[in-house]
């Protein structure tokens, strides 16, 4: 393989990884935009997310199979019930502490997380579940780059779902006091705008981002376990700060760069992929440090 | 039915032991455009607080369009007709001129998050209701070009018309101003003048306002409802007022006295 072949190949590895990011990276931000909450169990959802496709998948694989249709459907039967799981976690877990201080609901967050990954260690016995999808590893080349369908698939999934949330965003009236709602509260309110409809409705499009991802993931790496969401949760909160935290173009953005970086980090000689974790945390030292508020983040103002 | 659009009686509002509002009355006749003066501190914007249901006071009754609306959450206040403005400018931040007012009209709009996330045809169709409202909405307080501007970009006068232009996108039957005027130069305020009196007559909304430049007050209102430390102390047209000993008292009492009443 010559250089031009591994930049391409690393491309394509970057994208599939950074789409992952990307997805999990956007709950992330969304709910920290309307109730300012690092939502530490934001990877954990990803993991119920993987195990609730799982269960969907294989419930009706005797019927559609286990190709890409199926996923997909279970894929959708992820999103909503994670969906409706993060509505139910921010009613119970997160709404009465809205008033508190802004630790005890950090902390909050981590006893959901801890919460989420015990429940399924408990039922799962801590068993990596081998997900039966079945991809194929059907694909093309291109010179001597191979390209695989899934990874096709999933990169455009993941595309997919961004351009759907950033029209719905930018382009409808909920999408506005979506956004509203993450400037001024007291304000939306009196614009007649239901502020904890508008919550719920961010954890339930959040939440449904990272059961895609879950599932998604599950399928393409073939396997699923509890503790699978703390690393990516990490990684997403990573790519959510490099993209500029609470904006939603930067968590795509910060998701995709992450997942280039640790692609072609890797490749650094002397730098092997056991130090791929090493290289995305050392990169966002480096942007907290450098430029806290992110790629596409803006100065937070003071108002006077 | 009375001809009162708001009619507010015995309020009381106390935080701990600070009594607020004091046995508040007052009312604003439909169709007409009402002023609250009183000195700093006397309690105004916290009234405004309890009519939009910021507040909510511990006693007596808040009736708008023959409802009681005391004790409503502030979102359902707004549906039920009342806009408000703010002394300080609240525009989102981050949001193009024509997008701020388009999120006035969120409780008028039907189409619910998930017809939006499925771009129904009636939420598209509705979605270009919304904006060729907004934008009539600016256009009738007067600013007719930047609509794709980030709100805080533009100059401190119009993001004061784009504030009262998102306020009347809610499609209200009574408008709260709090002190509109505040850091407007002389045109502005008589463009201001000319833009209150408009609101009522073309658009048919009550307007109430909370405003320290008397001569604008003077010239603006139809009736004045004076507030001092809580308690209402009178109510009249602006002639009555002019002359009323317990107002002249109320604000010669304090220092800034030179820079309070016109008289």
């Amino acid at each position: 393989m010559n250089l031009s072949d591994i930049v391409a190949q690393q491309l394509v590895n970057g994208l599939v990884l950074g789409s992952f990011y990307a997805l999990v990276a956007l709950g992330y931000t969304m709910i920290f935009g309307v109730i300012k909450l690092l939502n530490f169990a934001h990877g954990d959802l990803y993991m119920v997310g993987g195990f609730v496709g799982f269960l969907a998948l294989s419930a009706i694989s005797g019927v559609v199979g286990g190709d890409w249709p199926g996923v997909f459907i279970a894929m959708l039967f992820a999103m909503i019930a994670v969906g409706c799981l993060g509505v139910v976690i921010e009613r119970v877990a997160y709404h009465p502490m809205l008033a508190a201080p802004r630790l005890s609901i950090l902390i909050t967050a981590l006893a959901v997380s801890l919460v989420l990954q015990n429940a399924v260690l408990g039922l799962t016995g801590g068993q990596y579940q081998a997900f039966r999808a079945d991809l194929g590893f059907g694909g093309f080349d291109i010179g001597s780059l191979f390209i695989q369908h899934n990874q096709m698939v999933l990169v455009g999934t993941a595309a997919l779902l961004m351009v759907a949330l950033q029209l719905f965003v930018t382009r409808t009236q909920f999408g506005r006091a979506m956004r509203a709602v993450s400037i001024d509260k007291d304000m939306c309110q009196l614009m007649g705008i239901n502020v904890p409809v508008v919550i719920a409705v961010t954890f339930f499009i959040g939440s449904a981002l990272a059961a895609a991802a879950g599932t998604m993931a599950g399928a393409y790496y073939g396997s699923i376990w509890y503790f699978m969401g703390f690393l990516i949760g990490l990684k997403a909160f990573t790519a959510a700060v490099i993209g500029g935290i609470g904006s939603i173009p930067g968590a795509m953005l910060g998701g995709l760069v992450l997942g280039l970086l640790e692609a072609f980090g890797t490749q650094i000689p002397g730098i092997g992929s056991e130090w791929k974790d090493v290289f995305s945390f050392a990169v966002l030292i480096l942007v907290l440090v450098l430029k806290p508020t992110g790629l596409l983040g803006k100065p937070e103002q003071e108002r006077m | 039915m009375s001809d009162m659009l708001l009619e507010l009686s015995g309020i009381e509002l106390a935080f701990g032991a600070y009594t607020v509002l004091e046995d508040a009355s007052f009312s604003v006749p439909k169709g007409a455009i009402v002023s609250l003066i009183g000195p700093n501190g006397a309690g105004k914007t916290s009234l405004f607080n309890c009519i939009t249901g910021f507040y909510r006071p511990r006693k007596g009754s808040i009736r708008f369009d023959g409802r009681e609306i005391r004790g409503l959450k502030p979102h359902h206040v707004t549906a039920a007709g009342i806009a408000r403005t703010f002394q300080n400018l609240r525009l989102f931040r981050e949001m193009t001129v024509l997008e701020n007012v388009m999120s006035g009209m969120h409780c008028r709009t039907r189409a619910g998050a998930f017809a939006a996330i499925l771009r129904t045809p009636m939420q598209r169709a509705e979605e270009a209701e919304i904006q060729e409202f907004s934008r009539e909405c600016l256009e009738f307080v007067g600013v007719r070009e930047g609509f794709d501007r980030e709100a805080t970009t533009l100059a401190y006068g119009h993001q004061r018309r784009v504030e009262i232009a998102r306020a009347l996108a809610t499609k209200p039957k009574l408008l709260l101003l709090d002190e509109p005027a505040a850091g407007l130069n002389a045109g502005e305020k008589q463009q201001l003048i000319e833009l209150i009196g408009r609101i009522r007559d073309e658009r048919g909304v009550s307007v109430l306002l909370i405003e320290h430049d008397t001569g604008l007050v003077m010239k603006v209102s139809e009736r004045i409802s004076v507030l001092d430390h809580g308690v209402m102390i009178a109510e009249g047209k602006p002639k009555e007022i002019q002359s009323n000993p317990k107002v002249i008292e109320a604000y010669l009492g304090q220092e800034d006295a030179e820079a309070g009443l016109d008289l």
